[in-house]
């Protein structure tokens, strides 16, 4: 029988055996709960061998490309290496960092050697002193960079240490992970991107990605920001919206009166989508306007499997 | 040979599951329940019980039931919300085409946990 590695100790399957019950009955604790494949409760994430397809029914793509495995449901017919469904990390070096308007910053960073990614998927940063902080990834996997957008937040302990930075300085990345990215499943499936403050980095990519795969259904961009100051790679965008199927809509919150952009982007979108049958949708930014689109996107039809988010939430600020 | 496998097993729930929460959400009665959780856990536990409830391959127990649901019956949740959701059950059911007896077996299925899900003794019959 096939045997699994898991913290230093290898376990000998039984007959018929899961992974999850050989390493129970080895004495490893390992959260689980319904044992039938359904809560993703027991996930782990094999670093060599394959687990099986049964044991990645309902995983995120980006989960099963990462390894990760429902233990309850893995009868694997070879050896296995098996951790934490963690993530793979290593040392960069910053390159450039530029302020964008605001409290905008354009941060560029090594790609780490052997680093595969989709633009779109987000990053752990570690900087000295071990703080650790979530960014998505702007670039494309053809630049010779990782590019963040990052929000300087008054106090922000990373924000604060990354926007001040001098090239050369190192830095630990671990990842990539998550889903927000473009997935190419049917080109003419309509397309909807709303980028919040710097989830604009994520939807950037993700729009890059959908137009040089030539997607032809329609990709409406819906771009929001607090102030006008802060409505960042203007000229980018434009470029992009200028596509025949492309529908670019900017806002902000706040901005000269008079100004046509002033609104919230949620209402923007809903008035943009009255019906979400049918799309793929990315939403990215603040926690509470992505979670309060995605219930309206899922409300109006849109499946939930088909709803990228990634709610950006702060990191606890000292005052 | 139970509803789980006469709806098509697995994938089935999947659709079903995508039908059903939309309808729980759109339930002013009971949405502010669900108000704040995580969208994707939530789908995965009504697969979860939407498996159980056909009779598929399941291992949840009333307790399970019971803990779960505890920060919810302190916040209200009673005989109203869970017909609401049974209602809701049935409905998604009769979507899919589903017969009415074998809805009917479904509902006294959801039925034999409403006690634990509300936190109470059982009742008598």
């Amino acid at each position: 029988m096939p045997s699994v590695s898991y913290r230093g100790e290898r376990v000998e399957l039984e007959a018929g055996e899961s992974v999850l019950d050989a390493l129970l009955r080895a004495g490893f604790e390992v959260p689980s709960s319904c044992r039938a494949g359904a809560c993703q409760a027991c996930v782990l994430r094999a670093e060599n061998g394959e687990p099986g397809a049964e044991a990645q029914v309902g995983l995120r793509p980006a989960q099963r490309d990462l390894g990760c495995f429902m233990s309850c449901m893995a009868r694997p017919s070879e050896d296995l290496e098996i951790a934490e469904a963690g993530l793979p990390s290593s040392k960069v070096r910053l390159l450039d960092v530029l302020g964008w308007g605001g409290e905008i910053f354009r941060i560029r960073l090594e790609v780490p050697l052997g680093f595969a990614y989709r633009g779109g998927q987000y990053v752990q940063l570690v900087r000295p002193g071990a703080l650790i902080r979530a960014y998505s990834l702007a670039s494309h996997p053809e630049d010779p960079w990782l590019e963040l957008h990052v929000r300087n937040h008054p106090h922000g302990k990373m924000s604060g240490w990354l926007t001040s930075a001098e090239p050369g300085a190192e830095l630990e990345v671990r990842g990539p992970a998550g889903d927000c990215y473009y997935q190419a499943e049917d080109p003419n499936q309509p397309l909807v991107l709303v980028g919040m403050g710097t989830g604009m980095s994520p939807i950037y990519a993700v729009l890059r990605d959908a137009l040089r795969a030539a997607h032809r259904g329609t990709i409406t961009v819906i771009q929001g920001a607090r102030t006008t100051d802060e409505l960042y790679l203007e000229a980018e965008l434009e470029a992009l919206g200028s596509a025949r199927n492309v529908t670019l809509i900017r806002c902000a919150l706040e901005g000269p009166p008079g100004d046509p952009r002033i609104g919230d982007a949620v209402e923007r979108t809903l008035e943009a989508c009255p019906s979400f049958k049918g799309c793929r949708v990315f939403l990215c930014g603040g926690a509470a306007q992505v979670n309060a689109l995605k219930r309206q996107a899922f409300l109006r039809g849109a499946r939930l499997q088909e709803i990228s988010s990634d709610p950006f939430i702060s990191g606890a600020v000292s005052a | 040979m139970s509803v789980y496998e006469q709806l098509g097993g697995a994938a089935a729930i999947d659709a079903a599951v995508d039908i059903f929460y939309r309808k729980v959400l759109g339930d002013d009665q009971i949405s502010r329940f669900f108000d704040g959780v995580d969208m994707e856990q939530q789908a995965a536990k009504q697969k979860a019980f939407l498996t159980m409830v056909t009779g598929g391959p399941n291992n949840y127990s009333g307790k399970d039931m019971r803990s779960a649901h505890a920060r919810l019956v302190s916040q209200g949740l009673d005989d109203g919300h869970f017909d609401a959701v049974v209602g809701h059950l049935g409905g998604t059911l009769k979507e899919l085409g589903v017969a009415d007896e074998l809805i009917a077996q479904v509902a006294a299925v959801a039925e034999s946990v409403r006690d634990d899900i509300l936190g109470r003794q059982k009742q008598a019959v």
